[in-house]
């Protein structure tokens, strides 16, 4: 059965692959690959639809993952950086500190303590922790 | 005393919509049923074993219901999932998946462990979130 779906649903398919897959080597064009655009094309609806590059909505994603691992981990930062997929530590935590305001360090310590937190879905975290955006520097 | 009984979420195509809900995640017909005059079907699933609790599958209306304009918009908040979530439980969550994903539903999170149970979560071809959740019993507090 073939139904016309609006194009906003291929978008989210790839939006879904972030959500999925930011721990690997996951890159715009393999969220372009998953809803069957050129990568041009695709970054360019992607913003249109949701309001903000695909390449921005993986890395705050990645950012968010991060400091839920910082919150319910004693894991290093260095370990926490390359679990939700980035590679370079100084990156990581130039922009953490830039969207989160502190140091993947300094967050850690302030947050409260896990179980104030443990009922609540982890989809309802995932989809409300990921930070605002601060600069446009990792938008190239 | 109040309970729930129906709870919808919009859907983009009703037929496709049915076929998604009872062949790949498993649930009943409820309801289903056409008013020809109105041009309204009303169509309900709900899981085998519970059955005072259905999802209606609803038809994003036209005019007069709905204008153009808005229609456009709750169909796209739909496939860009914002619409809705629906949150099952189960009593086997890995289980459930593996099952479930041999009737070709795609995933979005495998089963995870989580402080409340283990969780996993889908997408219906509208674009609508469903979790599926193992809760883990607590003793009453």
């Amino acid at each position: 059965m073939v139904v016309d779906q609006p194009p906003a649903r291929h978008l989210l398919r790839a939006r879904d692959l972030a959500d999925r897959r930011y721990a690997d080597a996951l890159s715009v064009a393999d969220m372009a690959r998953a809803a069957h655009l050129s990568p041009a094309h695709f970054s360019r609806e992607f913003r249109r639809v949701f309001g903000e590059s695909p390449h921005r909505y993986l890395l705050t994603r990645r950012l968010e993952r991060a400091a839920a691992l910082l919150r319910t981990t004693d894991w290093s930062v260095a370990d926490v950086c390359m679990a939700v997929g980035l590679t370079s530590l100084g990156s990581f935590t130039t922009s953490f500190g830039r969207m989160f305001g502190k140091t993947p360090t300094a967050y850690r310590a302030s947050v409260p303590p896990a179980a104030a937190w443990a009922m609540v879905p982890a989809c309802v975290l995932r989809a409300n922790g990921r930070p605002r955006h601060r600069t446009f520097r990792e938008d190239a | 005393m109040l309970r729930i009984a129906n709870a919808q979420v919009w859907v983009h195509d009703q037929d496709e919509a049915l076929a998604f809900y009872t062949d790949k995640v498993g649930m009943e017909v409820r309801a289903d049923v056409t008013l020809p005059e109105l041009g309204f079907r009303w169509l309900t699933v709900g899981p085998v074993g519970q059955p005072d609790v259905s999802i209606v599958l609803m038809a994003v209306p036209g005019p007069p219901v709905m204008d153009e304009e808005t229609a456009e918009q709750v169909r796209n908040l739909t496939a860009k999932g914002f619409a809705s979530t629906v949150f099952l439980t189960t009593d086997d969550c890995q289980a459930a998946y593996e099952e479930m994903v041999a009737r070709g539903v795609e995933f979005t999170d495998a089963p995870e462990k989580r402080p409340y149970g283990i969780d996993a979560g889908f997408r219906d071809v509208s674009g609508n979130s469903l979790r599926l959740t193992q809760l883990i019993d607590f003793p009453p507090s």
